[in-house]
């Protein structure tokens, strides 16, 4: 299993651990990754905010670049993941704009490798067995709300991956590292992404809500695969706590992470170093049994 | 244009004023021509509305920014806030029963009041843009700390953050040196080619 690696800019920056967490575990699991040789930025809400072409256009010339290499892609982040799956539906439309997007690039995109995102070949029932028979320390014990967020699964229509209503593969990648998915329904809405930066106002409420529904649910911590999702989650939590007077202390971690932490792998506990929540709380009560640690708690 | 488009953009036709202001009857052709939605389809159910996630924040609900385009009150609708406060989390797209996606109608908007040079009722969202797209047509990526203390400098919002921000720094959240891609020329010539101007 071998994929064209499409990082993003938040990988190399704000988001280094997911992207650190990603390369060990693919690693350990035998998905060979080939990072796509000068990628370009993906464009995010900004490009699509302001043009449509230039949204198809800049996730274009990676794309291009991967058809070069002959690998279909695989993006971690959703944002990304979203932004080249929607410009591989426009390119694929072989229309005027298809044409006029291909004429600028060196690498042209005719279609022929595909994207998906890095949860999707990660959760295959193949690669879900081998990642359970390389858990070493099973994650027993440890509540997780799997959050997806918008755009790892919407709009259906173009990218097609799993159930835009109530998605399963987080869920079933904990499963598989011995947590405990619980059951919740704010698994899909969304935090609020890069209003973050424009309106915190927003960001403040749509994202306390997902924490209190996570909260609500009994989950010790959430499981995202985003570095918008993560960053408004975990560092705003504290600043969002204080707002509406609610001590969440739900530790956001990147689902790779955690794959990491249950493979036992050598860098698995420095991720964390770079999260604003405290982990540890929550990380001790893996190997308990859920009265054991009720009980201490108490 | 299906039937129904060609009745119903006769009917908009007929001179209505709506809103208090002149319409455009052709709005609707052009956001279409844009992102491939035909408003036209939308009959008002409110299921958008109903799951939108940013409508607490908006002046006009998703479905009535939908009907005013129908309408053809090109004005309100892209001199509001509403259109650039769509997170563009796709959830109206995946509950239409039209199977039509609001979010795009709303950057289609947003797209066309860039061109006619309509001042933005959101700066500190649209110059959030700028910075960040500014960041990717000089290096091919973006360098996160930079767009974010241009944003803040540019939106005047220089405060906003600070001890957040120190705390990134210390984790070592912020890298220090922008990474820039060799096939720089091309990034030039793709936002030369398409950029909305």
């Amino acid at each position: 299993m071998k994929f064209a690696y499409f990082p993003g800019c938040s990988l190399h920056s704000t988001a280094k651990e997911f992207g650190d967490s990603t390369v060990a575990v693919c690693k350990a699991l035998g998905v060979e990754l080939q990072e796509i040789p000068d990628w370009s930025c993906c464009g995010a809400t900004s490009a699509h905010a302001t043009s449509h072409e230039l949204a198809v256009a800049l996730p274009a010339r990676s794309l291009g670049l991967a058809e070069k290499i002959g690998l279909d892609v695989v993006a971690p982040c959703a944002a990304c993941y979203n932004r080249l799956k929607s410009a591989e539906a426009a390119m694929k439309d072989k229309g005027e704009l298809a044409e006029k997007i291909n004429s600028t690039l060196s690498d042209k995109y005719t279609g022929a490798i595909s994207v998906r995102p890095l949860i999707d070949p990660l959760s295959t029932p193949e690669i879900l067995e081998r990642l359970a028979s390389f858990t070493r320390k099973p994650l027993s014990g440890l509540k997780v709300a799997a959050y997806y967020g918008c755009l790892l699964v919407r709009p259906p229509k173009v990218l097609g991956f799993d159930d835009p209503e109530d998605p399963q593969s987080i869920d079933n990648i904990l499963r598989a590292i011995g947590a405990e998915p619980v059951e919740w329904y704010y698994k899909n809405e969304c935090c609020g992404a890069s209003f973050s930066l424009t309106r915190v106002d927003m960001v403040h409420k749509m994202t306390h809500d997902v924490l209190l529904r996570a909260k609500k649910s009994g989950a010790d911590a959430i499981a995202c695969a985003c570095p918008l999702c993560q960053a408004n989650l975990d560092m705003r939590q504290e600043e969002i706590g204080k707002k509406y007077g609610t001590d969440f202390g739900l530790p956001v971690f990147y689902i790779t992470e955690l794959m990491a932490l249950a493979m036992d792998l050598p860098e698995a506990r420095q991720y964390w170093s770079k999260h604003m929540v405290d982990v540890q709380p929550a990380l001790a009560k893996i190997g308990k049994a859920p009265v054991q640690a009720a009980a201490e708690e108490a | 244009m299906s039937q129904l488009s060609k009745e119903a953009n006769e009917a908009v036709k007929s001179d209505i004023v709506v809103f208090g202001s002149e319409t455009n009857p052709s709005f609707y052709t052009e956001v279409q021509e844009i992102c491939g939605e035909n408003a036209l389809q939308c009959y008002q159910c409110g299921e958008c509305t109903a799951g939108c996630p940013a409508a607490f924040a908006m002046e006009l609900s998703p479905n009535k920014v939908m009907r005013m385009v129908q309408l053809g009150c090109e004005k309100e609708v892209l001199e509001s806030a509403t259109i650039w406060l769509c997170a563009g989390c796709e959830t109206c797209a995946t509950r239409c029963p039209k199977g039509l996606s609001v979010a795009k109608v709303m950057d289609a908007c947003r797209e066309i009041a860039g061109k006619k040079g309509i001042k933005s009722s959101e700066p500190g969202v649209s110059a959030f843009h700028e910075v960040f797209l500014a960041g990717v047509r000089q290096n091919g990526r973006v360098f996160e700390p930079l767009m974010i203390a241009l944003h803040k400098v540019k939106s005047r919002n220089l405060f906003q953050d600070v001890p957040l921000g120190m705390k990134m720094f210390a984790k070592g959240k912020l890298p220090l040196v922008p990474s820039r891609i060799k096939g720089l020329e091309e990034v030039k010539k793709i936002f030369k080619k398409t950029a909305a101007k």
